[in-house]
């Protein structure tokens, strides 16, 4: 099967086996966790929210399981997602779409700069292996990241918030939340810098070992030799013909690692207060919100996932080996 | 041969010895630790002094007892789901690449979703659904959304391993297939295997602070997770309790240190092409 | 004439540190002549790889040259800075690789990696560069139109031979190639051979071709020097050595390798294995396989270099200095 089209068929599984956590896992759960749910709202919500409820997840309802997921793929095909409990009447769907630009923004810029950074760390270090350089790199990368995202976001917001005061701290982000607008780029940016501070420099310790690890195998190779061989520059070794090659695992590895920087993207916002899906998922988690705690797994998942697929296409572009083979 | 390679790692004693100490302090902490790290009688929210070394929580507990009672906990959590996972990885992975075919194709396939779902995410929304916290819903968590990565890896090193001469002639001599892979290919991933358990044990570690944190597994155990969620919770920085919040997140981060610094020595004595020349 | 290459007393090592370096090759001399094909021949392991490495200056840690000399057109190319050394690679010397299939980069064109050969040594023009890298591709006969390819979608011997080819582009005035078709089977492996020889007809450069198959050497060679565990043990011409081998060692390879054309009847390993060179018996290196070993003798002490017949010299205690006449080489 070309490269492709399993990577299509991945995507597809994977948004499908997201969609259908969704729907099993309120049906699976011992001691009836929507119901629970279901009683603590009773009262707070329209009775028709609630008979909507009912349906969604499966409660007292007499329907069979096959009916409840066929109608459950239509609402979500339909973006219908149903009401938020935390900020009932708004619809979910409504929140979701409020929070996913600064989520986006906020991981996609970092991870991209973690990544950028984090490799070329990587490169300098394998090309300099055995140096010094590289001895205290190695330890260093694996330091930062191995340390809990949340924690290290509490103490640089401690440090740079509170006792410097440099930045704004939680609450000037809650503020942008509630307003629901920004005043200006400006303030945008102020608020993003510690979060975004944070992720990259947890996120490019990984980034460095990946990077450094593959490039230190690489410089084995004999197409390395051999462009020593030809009398071409260092630089020209280094960038063209070991780090072109050995960025390639990066890309393949691509998926691990997203879905942990997201991961660790999400405590941050929960920490920043962060209007974005981290927080919001934690808000949905601390009032037992199923609804919209199911809709923000779904989009995460689904951003990870074309993210995932994106990586993918670099990875055709970069290496023509697992283009259709054939020959000129 | 490798295990002289591996004590002459710096970086391998380097994370074995941080990890002993962790492990001292967690065998040995009713010895060590001064007070029950559940104790709320001492008065809240005192700095380090003599009686209390590292001060006192909001709620008049001793952050040293707690912190030493802890590493019992967060180690038991990391090794035992890195176990688990581990012997998911090696089922999936030999079992995918041994058997062939499209018992394969399925294992991979799985491998694959599994792998790109976020994990952290898909912890929380499973936590929040299981009505009991506890340490077993957390290992349950972290080892579904844990064993894609080393699955994927072992699987291509079996296929590597079977096409070898020393396995095609151990299938010609009409050895059984399980003998086969007892005898000839998990020996010869012995390497990868620890590499991956170390590098499983910090997704662990880390994964069960995270969820901690949020207040998803039983808050009422002394864990480093947990007590970064009370020290978050009661403003522990702003009031000045700095060592209540620092100390438990510098010891994960240790502790993950340790696990990636053996993740990685044992990769650099297994494969050769890392080794430094 | 002048010698293109002269290597003199050359010793190198691995290793080293707290442990005294193992020895890859030890006192060795060898000169090659402008034009020349000179072979070096042995079994895995004897030390001829390192050999050509040091002496094109590609030997990595913990790899060194412990001593001697290696002039090139009478200059010392061991002292030489990295940057001259850069100047020198392809344009003047260039080695083609055991594992040759995989030194080509795998994500760039073919045509790129010739550019960037040029490139590096001063060919700017594009259209001059393009010129000569698609002679260089009519030379060994492959279609221009792989000039566009990626490296795997070349054959293993059409890989090959545009590694060839990339070599010879600058025209270098001598080219190593260590064991250069060792991969291909015998038809194209004698394809290639043959082009080679016809290219150097052309274009007039000298190579030390390094190979274990010492029949090849006979066929190819103008002159071949036997090593054996880091030693030089005998050198001749390639019709000399094939009339008249004189080692022990030199005539059980030609026993293993008999020449093409003659029925492998007795095709058979050389028995024994070579010594570990960590530790190296005092005495001849060859002296514990030998079949004409003198006990005493040959296990006590070491040979000297001989020269028995103008152009041929040998290590072996079964051809004395006195007698001969002969001196240390």
């Amino acid at each position: 099967m070309p490269y492709l089209m399993r990577r299509v068929l991945v995507l597809l599984l994977t948004g499908w086996a997201a969609l259908t956590i969704n729907f099993v896992l309120p049906r699976l759960m011992p001691g009836n966790p929507a119901e629970v749910m279901l009683a603590r709202f009773q009262g707070r919500l329209s009775p028709r929210a609630l008979a909507a409820l009912t349906v969604e997840f499966g409660v007292h309802t007499h329907q069979s399981l096959l009916t409840q997921y066929v109608v459950y793929w239509g609402h979500m095909l339909t973006g219908n997602f149903g009401l938020s409990l935390t900020y009932y009447p708004a619809s979910v769907g409504q929140m979701v779409a409020q929070a996913f630009p600064w989520t986006l923004g906020l991981v996609g810029i970092s991870t991209l700069i973690a990544f950028v950074l984090g490799t070329g760390i990587g490169i300098a270090a394998a090309w300099r292996h055995g140096s010094r350089l590289d001895g205290v790199l190695l330890p260093v990368s694996l330091l930062l990241s191995a340390m809990p995202y949340f924690w290290f976001a509490l103490l640089i917001l401690y440090v740079f918030g509170f006792v410097l005061g440099w930045f704004p701290v939680g609450g000037g982000l809650n503020l942008a939340h509630r307003v629901g607008g920004f005043a200006g780029l400006g303030t945008v940016v102020d608020h993003a810098i510690l979060p975004a501070a944070t992720i990259t420099i947890t996120a490019a310790g990984g980034w460095v070992l990946t990077m450094r690890n593959n490039m230190v195998a690489i410089l084995g190779a004999d197409f390395v030799k051999f462009a020593r061989a030809k009398g071409l520059a260092d630089r020209t070794v280094e960038i063209r013909y070991a780090a072109r090659n050995a960025i390639l695992p990066s890309f393949t590895g691509f998926a691990m690692a997203i879905g942990f920087v997201v991961g660790g993207a999400l405590l941050t916002e929960i920490v920043f207060s962060y209007p974005g899906l981290g927080y919001l998922l934690y808000e949905a988690v601390l009032n037992l919100d199923y609804p919209l705690m199911q809709a923000i797994f779904l989009f995460i998942s689904l951003a990870v996932l074309v993210a995932n697929f994106l990586a993918d296409l670099a990875y055709i572009l970069l290496d023509p080996r697992v283009r259709a083979v054939g020959r000129p | 041969m490798t295990l002289r390679a591996f004590l002459a790692n710096r970086r391998a004693m380097a994370g074995a010895a941080i990890l002993v100490v962790f492990a001292l302090l967690a065998t040995l902490a009713p010895f060590l630790a001064p007070y029950s790290p559940t104790n709320i009688n001492f008065p809240p929210m005192l700095g380090p002094s003599s009686a209390h070394l590292l001060g006192t929580t909001a709620n008049g507990q001793d952050v040293l007892s707690q912190l030493i009672w802890g590493s019992r906990d967060t180690l038991l959590v990391g090794l035992l789901t890195a176990t688990i996972i581990s012997g998911i990885q090696l089922a999936v992975g030999i079992f995918g690449g041994y058997v062939g075919g499209w018992v394969d194709e399925v294992l991979s396939m799985l491998t694959n979703i599994f792998l790109v779902m976020p994990g952290l995410p898909l912890m929380i929304i499973v936590a929040a659904y299981v009505t009991v916290k506890g340490t077993v819903p957390i290992i349950f968590v972290i080892t579904i959304t844990g064993w894609a990565w080393g699955a994927r890896v072992l699987r291509s090193q079996t296929l590597t391993l079977r096409s070898q001469a020393f396995v095609e002639a151990a299938q010609l001599s009409g050895e059984s297939r399980w003998r086969i892979v007892l005898t000839h290919i998990v020996p010869n991933m012995a390497g990868i295997l620890v590499a991956n358990f170390f590098g499983a044990a910090l997704y662990a570690v880390l994964s069960e602070a995270g969820l901690e944190f949020l207040g998803l597994g039983n808050v009422n155990t002394v864990t480093w997770g947990t007590m970064l969620y009370w020290a978050e919770n009661d403003e522990a920085l702003l009031m000045g309790l700095w060592q209540w919040m620092v100390l438990p997140g510098l010891c994960i981060a240790l502790l993950g240190t340790a696990f990636g610094l053996l993740n990685f020595a044992v990769d650099e004595v297994v494969n050769p092409r890392l080794r430094r020349t | 004439m002048s010698p293109l290459l002269e290597i003199t007393q050359l010793t190198v090592g691995y290793g080293g540190g707290e442990r005294p370096p193992v020895l890859a090759v030890q006192d060795l001399d060898l000169t090659v002549r402008p034009g020349e094909v000179v072979g070096i021949a042995g079994e895995s392991g004897c030390g001829k790889s390192t050999l050509a490495l040091a002496a094109s200056g590609l030997l990595d840690p913990p790899g060194r040259v412990l001593g001697g000399s290696v002039r090139f057109d009478g200059q010392d190319l061991l002292g030489l800075s990295p940057p001259a050394w850069r100047r020198l690679r392809l344009r003047q010397i260039a080695m083609v690789f055991q594992a040759s299939m995989n030194v080509l980069n795998p994500v760039l064109r073919i045509r790129d990696q010739f550019l960037d050969a040029m490139q590096a040594h001063g060919v700017n023009s594009r259209r001059d560069a393009h010129e000569r890298t698609q002679a260089v591709f009519e030379l060994v006969k492959i279609p221009a139109r792989f000039l566009d390819a990626y490296p795997h979608q070349l054959s293993g011997g059409m890989r090959q031979r545009a590694v060839i080819a990339l070599c010879l582009v600058l025209e270098p005035r001598l080219i190593f190639m260590d064991e250069p078709t060792t991969a291909l089977d015998v038809v194209v492996q004698r394809a290639i051979l043959q082009s080679v020889n016809d290219l150097r007809v052309q274009r007039d450069f000298a190579v030390v071709f390094i190979t274990h198959d010492l029949s090849l050497l006979i066929e190819i060679a103008d002159r071949i020097a036997i090593m054996y565990a880091g030693y030089l043990v005998e050198e001749a011409s390639g019709p000399e050595l094939y009339q008249d081998p004189l080692h022990p060692y030199t005539q059980a390879l030609m026993q293993a390798f008999p020449p093409l054309g003659e029925v492998r009847s007795r095709l058979q390993g050389i028995p024994g294995q070579p010594p570990d060179l960590r530790r190296l018996p005092p005495g001849c290196p060859f002296a514990a396989r030998c079949g004409k070993v003198q006990r005493g003798r040959c296990d006590a002490v070491q040979p000297a270099m001989t020269v028995v017949t103008p152009g041929h010299r040998v290590a072996c205690h079964l051809y004395p200095l006195a007698a001969e006449g002969g001196k240390r080489a």
